[in-house]
């Protein structure tokens, strides 16, 4: 006796159609991904970090000792990316935008590096003694991190890491007399400056 | 009477809801219907251009262009049947004494977006319950 085949063998296509789905879905994201820039940086975030800043200036100026100086520096960069990441998550949430697509991913990719950098040359210059260099560098390397990150964010963003760049060249060649002012023309006055624009244009 | 309370006192039941129908729909089934596939935006090409107007303004050619890695022709030819559709609206201007265009998503072009992610998304539901 031949063995008994089913005239139609059972159909497949539900698996298919799901696979076609969840590739068309997966496209539709790449697709809006690779359109968007990285939008999720907060305006009003920048703006407080500005004047965070701002403070911390006139806190640092008032000291003589340079571990007291550099101490205030760093509580404020602790503090400021804590309200600017919080910042950047809310608006994210809001806008209900992924805070880690692409443009997102690049972003962080291209500002980390020089920030890692200025960490260990803050700690190499301040154990050199040399730390009137440190203000200069630091305003170099953050808008050098901003220009680069920047690249994958609205234009206003390199904008405003070219001016920090520049403050940063100055910086450099000026006197110890300056730095408290710069630090706080640069740390504070450009991000309250540029946070209002990208507020006012991005929405938060 | 008694008659009039055995039907008051029957149990309502509801249409049990129909899993599969988005299945039926891409099998083309119930082809037109207010939720059948809109074949239009399932095209590859025009996908990815109504995709990327969905999250810019206005995009312009060379943009879409560049961003789908697609050429002049095949892109052209997708984007004008997305404008006769209503899908999609194509400005022409010229800047300094290049010409461009520029294209923009228009509200039926997002319902569309919308209704083709409503049903990509029920299609998925509906082969994982089978």
């Amino acid at each position: 006796m031949t063995p008994v085949h089913p005239l139609r063998e059972p159909r497949a296509e539900p698996a298919g159609l799901h696979a076609r789905a969840m590739d068309n879905l997966r496209y539709i994201r790449q697709t809006m991904e690779s359109a968007t820039s990285f939008t999720a940086v907060s305006g009003w975030g920048v703006v407080i970090v500005g004047c965070t800043a701002l403070a911390a200036g006139l806190w640092a100026r008032m000291q003589n000792e340079p571990a007291r100086w550099l101490a205030i520096w760093l509580g404020e960069a602790v503090v400021s990316f804590t309200i600017a990441g919080g910042a950047t998550v809310r608006k994210a949430r809001a806008s209900r935008l992924p805070l880690f697509s692409m443009p997102g991913k690049r972003f962080a990719l291209s500002f980390s590096p020089p920030m890692v950098v200025g960490a260990l040359l803050t700690m190499a210059l301040f154990r050199a003694g040399l730390w009137t260099a440190i203000p200069g560098m630091w305003l170099l390397l953050y808008g050098t991190g901003i220009v680069t990150g920047g690249a994958f964010s609205v234009p206003v963003v390199p904008v405003m890491g070219l001016c920090f760049m520049a403050e940063g060249a100055v910086a450099l060649f000026l006197g110890p007399v300056w730095r408290d002012l710069l630090m706080a023309v640069g740390f504070g006055g450009l991000h309250i400056v540029f946070g209002f624009v990208i507020a006012r244009r991005y929405g938060g | 009477m008694a008659k009039t309370n055995a039907l008051r006192q029957a149990p309502v039941r509801k249409p049990a809801p129909d899993r599969t129908a988005p299945l039926r729909e891409v099998r083309g089934g119930a082809a037109g219907g207010p939720q059948s596939l809109d074949r239009l935006v399932h095209e590859r090409m025009r996908l990815g251009i109504v995709s990327a107007l969905a999250v810019n303004e206005t995009l312009t050619f060379n943009d879409l262009k560049r961003l789908l890695q697609t050429t002049d022709g095949n892109l052209s030819v997708h984007a004008r049947k997305l404008e006769e559709a209503g899908y999609i609206a194509c400005s022409k201007f010229f800047e300094g004494r290049l010409p461009k265009t520029e294209y923009k998503l228009t509200a039926e072009g997002r319902q569309a977006l919308e209704r083709y992610l409503d049903h990509m998304e029920a299609l998925i539901r509906a082969t994982r319950e089978r």
